[in-house]
């Protein structure tokens, strides 16, 4: 076949010229792929704003039942897993195979210690019959606090965003088990680690709608 | 535009014309796309962009007579003012299905997804779109949205409206709202990766020599669609997902009873689906620049006016959402600047008729089918855009809205636009796709049937909706059984020339005559190969040296072919030849 160069490189897909057009291919899909993301999520942030702007005081009333300093610690977790992917890619650009690997379990393991934290956030409210929609069910002592009557929303909107943001996390931490399989098996090198850049682009995107969440759902009064 | 295979930098270099051996591609090829993977199981895992705009082409084309046939079953039913053969309750889930059917899996995939596949890396001189598997998946995520949303219908079904306003959307909780919002939820993904892969295709797989201003306006069309798509869907997908969420477990947010905001669910759901009508037209638009040129024999008029006001229309289009929602209580200001921006969004698309026009006078007019259904669409298409404008007035919309004057507005725009268009560029890729020729007198005779049934079907509907009928409704005061018996039977018409049309195409497929790779004697990159195309689409990387439309340049200098360099003797250019016609009967 014509332009079939005799030098192809396996990793290089048929349709591309050269690997530096698949690999500009790749982060400029993904890049389009995070805009639409943030559009997405963009949908749940204007209903944080609409009713924010209608009912001020349920916010900071409501905000006041969540634990700050777990949140913050999630913050911070998130954030060094941003930091770690982005190790990751340094090794692979380096030939690294182990500095690699390694940066890719710490990442996983701190994307679960997020997911952790959040689960048992989820478990002490849900307790105390903070739960969404037709859950909704306060203690006594809650309800006794939380006496906007709409206080559910707060908490619909709460669950939505913060659940969404996890599936997010979740379907991450699938991507980067698989990008470490891979690794093991040698599949990535100085001259490509495509998959590697464009998850890591996916990952900084999810812990860039956390550091806009924790602030306005935590930090507000 | 010629091909070579050495680099063009040896043609900008020297001051001398290019000498070109010219290869014309087979009339009859042997090895197509077609014939290179065979099988059901080859083509249900193709990563080819032809075959998979192909099976976008059936699928749309089975949503479309399913919708088209509920058309039917429900003008019928308004042939006479109370019960003719449908209960109430039974026609309000048939208009939905229908609204439904025909946004989402008609007009909003069809032209993207089924003629863009097939021809935006052809147009580009590409091999395949970016992310070939990505493309492959788009489908299947469609397929997978239908079938959620026919799984609604085994579960209640949903009787809402395409729309799903809240809070009787809401309020019922029901498990056919779940299933189709999921479906729609699920739909929205395909819209988002293609929309995806055509962006990333158009930056970065352009052939060597395809500068933007070089594009052809049907690749400017699909990018602007694109944007639309990756920027509108994912509101409509968060939307959605949390109307689910409102049934599924009632979160309260559009829900009134639950401390909500059903104006709120209006907002979100318009922010997406009055970009959505533009993902349905703009597409249209680039067919219409494609068609109109060939059957000029000339070039377009005012290049830059249309590829820049379709990513005009496409940033104002996000700026006019609130005019569905004009009579739903919005602000004074806040009507009257949807109103104005609703008046600026209808330029950029005047910009285009005003082109389009221009480019035919002194052109070289060929009405063969495709150009046929060019003036079709730009008779209806007006008639649509105008009749929007009208709706855009506020004090006018405060009468005609949900009346019949807006579904037929609607109907003239989608069905008048972006179907007339989809027909215009299936009778003009029709050769490319699948090397055949269909029966030319049958199609103009269809194009006829269809012309006439949609006038017959749709224009008493303006007037009957100025005279207060409302839409959506089962029942309807005696003063407009004429108008609603007129639409009927127009609707029966316009079957008629649908059917005519699967007729002769199918045809075509088996007993068509061949269609030879150029019968249009186009100027476009993608009718420089045989018909149907290789596999690969091109032997060889195109380089392109013309500009897209350059009828004034003869037909030969645009035949591929190999650049004999200078200064090189007969022996290389044997070799090249022979290296040629190797790699061509190889494809």
């Amino acid at each position: 076949m014509a332009n079939h160069s005799a030098t192809h490189p396996k990793h290089v897909q048929h349709h591309f010229v050269d690997s530096n057009q698949q690999f500009e291919s790749a982060k400029l899909g993904m890049w389009v792929f995070l805009v639409n993301e943030i559009l997405f999520f963009g949908g749940l942030f204007c209903a944080y704003i609409v009713f924010r702007a209608w009912y001020p005081e349920l916010f900071t009333q409501a905000a006041l039942e969540l634990n700050t300093f777990w949140g913050a610690v999630n913050t911070v977790v998130l954030i060094g897993s941003s930091l770690t992917v982005a190790m990751a890619i340094r090794s692979a650009q380096n030939n690294q195979k182990r500095g690699l690997e390694i940066n890719l379990l710490i990442t996983i393991f701190l994307a679960c210690v997020f997911l952790v934290i959040k689960y048992f956030e989820y478990e002490h409210k849900l307790h105390l019959g903070i739960a969404p929609g037709s859950f909704w069910n306060p203690t006594e002592e809650i309800a006794a606090v939380l006496d906007h009557p709409k206080a559910n929303i707060f908490f619909g909107i709460y669950y939505m965003m913060t659940g969404v943001h996890g599936l997010h996390v979740i379907v991450g931490i699938g991507l980067m088990v698989w990008l470490y399989l891979r690794a093991r098996k040698g599949h990535f090198n100085s001259e490509y680690y495509t998959p590697v850049e464009i998850t890591g682009l996916y990952w900084h995107l999810v812990d860039l709608i956390w550091i806009f969440l924790f602030p306005l759902l935590y930090l507000i009064e | 535009m010629a091909s070579a295979s050495t680099s063009a930098t040896n043609a900008a270099s020297t001051p001398t014309k290019l000498k070109v051996k010219r290869f014309a591609p087979a009339e009859t090829p042997t090895n197509t796309y077609l014939t290179d993977e065979k099988g059901v199981w080859a083509w249900l895992t193709t990563v080819d962009h032809k075959k998979i705009g192909l099976m976008y082409l059936g699928a749309v084309a089975f949503f479309f007579a399913l919708a088209g046939f509920l058309a039917i079953a429900l003008r019928t039913e308004l042939w006479t003012p109370a019960k003719t053969f449908i209960e109430a309750d039974t026609y309000n889930q048939l208009f939905t299905l229908h609204g439904a059917m025909m946004v989402f899996f008609v007009l909003v995939p069809s032209i993207p997804a089924a003629l863009g596949n097939f021809i935006l890396p052809m147009q580009l001189g590409a091999k395949d779109v970016a992310f070939p598997r990505l493309n492959l998946a788009s489908f299947y995520i469609y397929v997978f949205g239908a079938i959620f949303t026919f799984l609604s219908l085994a579960n209640n079904g949903f009787d809402t409206g395409w729309t799903f306003y809240t809070p009787y959307s809401s309020d019922s909780n029901s498990a056919g709202i779940i299933w189709v919002t999921l479906g729609v939820f699920i739909l929205g993904f395909s819209s988002i990766l293609t929309g995806t892969n055509f962006i990333t295709t158009i930056h970065k797989l352009r052939a060597p020599g395809i500068s933007w201003d070089r594009l052809p306006l049907n690749i400017w069309a699909l990018y602007a669609t694109s944007i639309i798509q990756v920027l509108a869907t994912p509101v409509l997908a968060i939307t959605i997902l949390l109307l689910a969420m409102e049934n599924i477990m009632d979160i309260g947010i559009f829900d009134p009873a639950l401390g909500g905001d059903p104006v709120l669910y209006q907002h979100f759901f318009w922010f997406y689906s009055h970009p959505a009508v533009y993902i349905m037209i703009v597409p249209g638009f680039g067919i219409i620049s494609e068609v109109i040129t060939t059957f000029s024999k000339k070039t377009i008029f005012g290049y830059w006016a249309i590829a820049l006001s379709s990513l005009a229309i496409a940033f104002i289009g996000f700026l006019v959402w609130g005019h569905h929602m004009f009579t739903s209580g919005q602000s004074a200001v806040a009507t009257t600047i949807f109103s104005f921006l609703t008046f600026l969004v209808g330029i950029p698309t005047g910009i285009k008729i005003f082109n389009w026009v221009a480019t035919l006078y002194k052109g070289s007019i060929s009405m063969k089918t495709p150009m046929l259904y060019v003036f079709i669409f730009i008779f209806l298409f007006s008639i649509g855009g105008f009749t929007g404008i009208m709706l855009g007035a506020l004090s006018v919309d405060i009468h005609l809205h949900d009346t019949y004057y807006v579904v037929a507005h609607f109907h003239y725009v989608m069905m008048g636009g972006t179907l007339i268009a989809l027909l215009a560029g299936l009778h003009y890729w029709w050769p490319k796709m699948t090397g055949k020729m269909y029966n030319e007198p049958l199609a103009k005779i269809a194009a006829g049937f269809i012309f006439v049934g949609f006038n017959v079907t749709f224009l008493p509907q303006f007037i009957m909706g100025a005279q207060g009928m409302p839409r959506r409704y089962y029942n309807y005061i005696d003063q407009f059984t004429p108008f609603h018996q007129t639409s009927t039977i127009g609707s029966y018409i316009l079957a008629v020339g649908f059917l005519i049309i699967l007729g002769y195409l199918l045809h075509s497929l088996f007993k068509g005559k061949q269609a030879g790779p150029n019968p249009w004697n186009s100027r476009g990159l993608e009718w420089q190969s045989t018909s149907p195309p290789d596999f690969h689409n091109f032997a060889h990387t195109p380089v392109v040296i013309h500009g897209p439309y350059d009828y004034h340049q003869p037909m030969e200098e645009f035949q591929l072919g190999l650049a004999v360099e200078h200064g090189h003797d007969e022996a290389h250019a044997e070799e090249a030849t022979e290296a040629a016609s190797e790699a061509k009967t190889e494809a």
